[in-house]
């Protein structure tokens, strides 16, 4: 047990400022470390301003006790480095160091993490000028790739020290999407918030809109009906359903394998259509809004949807197994790119890419919200940690999906989807909320000032988390391997970025 | 190989009739393109207030709207308390000249976006660099599905490619990050000319929710040039398949 008694908090709840202990440098590392080794997850970590000085508070989400734990330190110009005992927290650090000028005292490399202009002096590193890993020796190269990828493909920058054909280190530099979403919700919310919320990561519309609702709902006392949390449901897994079946079809592609890269490029864009039949939008734009959502689902919606799920249900019976049973395929999934749960548990790995390692890591059913407190998911889990597991979870989570959301469309709308006027904001409150995006956790932590505005408000993409695993997972592989890791992780950039 | 040959007879034609054939059904509550039913009664400015990305102006209460930053929320048809704005069910939005995205009473329809010079050399094949430049991978999801099966723009020699080198043009995706501008400079470099740039959503042509940040330079037309604009967030792929063929002077029926 840690020595400084902390305060938990449900997914979703909002506790006051001044409720979170602020604690010395030793007593915030040895919590930290302690959670984290019972196996929590470091969900978030950031640095706001306070006085002269500034706050580091850490968000760590403890699956066994079902709630998120929070703690705070109060630092000057540096602090001890969690990341030596913690390897989670490396990117949690480079970031306050990058936007505060904190110095984390034995962190092994602060590079920049997004050249993002520092939140103190306006001034930001040239995109790309850093230090990079290298090796040398006979028969060494690099690769350089990006920031202008091949395909319709967002922009990041990726090394690979090769030997030979063999990757000994991949070294990923991203930054290119970087639009100043976290600096723009300060002083917030306005009428561009919930636009900057579902375009964080615009193939996780309802993600983060659900936990910005979530925190916006916590912070004014607001309660969505049933019917609202019912929709956000369904919406959500759609948007799950669709991009693991977009991905199920390009992985199949990356191995060369044709037919279900075809289908599933169509039978994605019919999961897309389902987000639109309740709002107009493939991407679920326009639906969510804190207090409700803004459409509702009557009998007949919920008819035609439930005869449209059955359909999509039987092309992908046709389009995925195939893959799976082909030799071919099989033998290009199976023990690519790799990791290890215990390397997953360390680096903080979440989502599928955490679920493929084994790891019962699921905000649904461990932090459960909305719909899902009364109708849980059961975690689809795989072992191996290789791109086949990160495939065949995405399939086993497509029919717990489909299966949820013929439960969902049966149940009554009862026209109470609509949405109560927002109240202000309660002031000095801190609010904190996970969902589970289909790439994985996703963590809003939103905190207001005096006026009832927000004094900060962190997002975290599971992609923030995940990247560092794909980095991992492409050593000791085979450079022509990338692709077919990349898209087994199919991570944001944008989200990443912010 | 037999169950290979099952699944591709299970799986059926798809790609869709249209152009030739009927439009591909929209969703029923599809927002397509604005609509201003007529002059502003009582200057209330409800709408301007309301809207998030300031798309909407009103002159001598004529009301004005902006495709190029309209993020089709709908927020303003909520505002007016007249009841003034709507969004058809119509997805041809695109143009090819900045201020013809404006929609005001009385605008025509749609909007002539035919570019000869483009008909003329890239008519029968065009091959496209997708540049993502701070786009949220919605824009670039929904001109990605263009390539599949079901719409495939194959079929009018358009097609994206993985090199500019290879290319004949640029669809520009996202509001132009700071830290994207010297890369998207770099590739419009790389395109051999003639060459054709298209802005693809409401970032690219503005900035989207992302105007006036000094992490973004508001949109594609502040680093090259623009030939075409295809408004949306995103915009719908029907609307970007219009755009395309309509540039390059296909039939497309009404």
């Amino acid at each position: 047990m840690s020595f400084v008694s902390i305060p938990f908090i449900y997914n979703g709840d909002s506790i006051p400022m001044d409720a979170v202990p602020v604690v010395g440098d030793a007593a915030f590392h040895q919590t930290i470390a302690e959670l984290v080794e019972s196996g929590g997850h470091l969900s978030a970590m950031l640095a706001a301003p306070k006085d002269d000085n500034f706050l580091i508070l850490a968000v760590i989400s403890a699956p066994k006790q079902e709630q998120i734990g929070l703690i705070a330190t109060e630092v000057a110009k540096e602090y001890t480095s969690l990341t030596p005992e913690c390897p989670a927290a490396q990117g949690f650090e480079r970031e306050i160091f990058e936007q505060w000028g904190l110095k984390p005292q034995g962190h092994p490399w602060l590079k920049p993490v997004r050249f993002q202009p520092s939140r103190r002096t306006g001034k930001a590193l040239p995109i790309g000028d850093a230090d990079f890993f290298s090796m040398a020796g006979e028969d060494m190269h690099e690769v350089a790739v990006g920031p202008v990828h091949a395909g319709v493909i967002e922009p990041g920058h990726f090394r690979f020290q090769c030997h030979g054909e063999t990757v000994y280190h991949l070294e990923i530099s991203l930054g290119y999407q970087h639009r100043g979403v976290e600096r723009s919700l300060v002083g917030g919310p306005d009428k561009r918030t919930i636009h900057y919320m579902e375009t964080l990561a615009g193939d996780s519309t309802i993600g983060h809109m659900t936990a910005y609702c979530s925190a916006v709902e916590s912070l004014c006392g607001l309660h969505p009906s049933p019917t609202a949390q019912n929709i956000r449901a369904i919406a959500a897994e759609l948007e799950r359903l669709a991009n693991h079946i977009g991905d199920l079809g390009a992985l199949a592609g990356d191995v060369g394998f044709l037919p279900t890269l075809n289908y599933c490029g169509r039978i994605r864009g019919d999961a897309l259509n389902l987000t639109a039949m309740i709002c107009g939008n493939r991407f679920g734009r326009g639906l969510l809004i804190p207090g409700g959502v803004l459409f509702q689902m009557d009998a007949k919606l919920r008819r035609q949807m439930r005869d449209r799920i059955n359909i999509l249900e039987a092309d992908l019976d046709s389009a995925i197994p195939l893959m799976f049973d082909t030799p071919s395929v099989q033998a290009r999934f199976e023990g690519t790119g790799a990791l290890s749960a215990d390397i997953a548990c360390r680096i903080g790995l979440t989502g599928v890419a955490a679920r493929a390692c084994g790891l019962d890591h699921d905000v649904r059913s461990h932090f459960p919200y909305g719909a899902y407190r009364f109708d849980n998911i059961p975690i689809s889990i795989y072992e191996t940690g290789d791109c086949l597991a990160r495939a065949y979870v995405r399939w086993l989570e497509v029919k717990q999906s489909i299966e949820f959301i013929r439960r969902q469309l049966d149940l009554p709308d009862s026209g109470a989807g609509s949405h109560p006027k927002i109240n202000s904001l309660a002031p000095n409150r801190l609010a904190v909320t996970l969902s589970e995006g289909w790439r994985g956790q996703i963590c809003h932590v939103a905190a207001t000032d005096a006026q009832g505005k927000f004094a900060f408000y962190k997002v975290v993409d599971p992609s923030f988390h995940n990247w560092f695993g794909l980095a991992y997972a492409l050593r000791g592989q085979q450079i022509s391997d990338f692709p077919l890791c990349n898209k087994s992780f199919n991570l944001s950039y944008c989200g990443y970025d912010l | 190989m037999l169950r290979v040959l099952k699944a591709r007879y299970e799986q059926k034609h798809r790609t869709m009739k249209y152009p030739s054939g009927p439009l591909p059904a929209l969703p029923d509550r599809f927002a397509g393109r604005p609509e201003i039913k007529g002059p502003c009664p009582e200057d209330c400015r409800a709408c301007i207030g309301a809207c998030p990305v300031n798309a909407i102006s009103i002159n001598n209460k004529c009301i004005a709207m902006d495709m190029g930053r309209c993020l089709f929320c709908r927020v303003c048809v909520t505002a007016c308390p007249h009841g003034m704005i709507m969004f058809a069910r119509n997805h041809q939005l695109s143009a090819t000249r900045r201020q013809e995205l404006i929609v005001s009473t009385g605008s025509p329809v749609k909007t002539e976006i035919l570019s000869e010079t483009a008909r003329d050399i890239f008519g029968r094949s065009l091959k496209l660099r997708q540049v993502s430049a701070g786009g949220c991978n919605a824009c670039e999801a929904d001109s990605n599905v263009l390539g599949t099966p079901a719409w495939d723009m194959g079929r009018f020699g358009i097609q994206f490619v993985a090199s500019p080198r290879h290319a004949d043009g640029l669809l520009i995706t996202g509001p132009v990050t700071a830290n994207m501008r010297l890369a998207l400079e770099k590739t419009y470099a790389a395109v051999p000319e003639p060459r054709v740039v298209i802005a693809c959503g409401a970032c690219a042509i503005s900035g989207g929710p992302y105007i006036d940040h000094a992490e973004t330079i508001n949109g594609a037309s502040s680093v090259v040039p623009v030939d075409l604009f295809i408004p949306g967030c995103p915009p719908h792929p029907l609307t970007i398949l219009d755009g395309l063929l309509r540039f390059l002077g296909h039939e497309i029926p009404d």
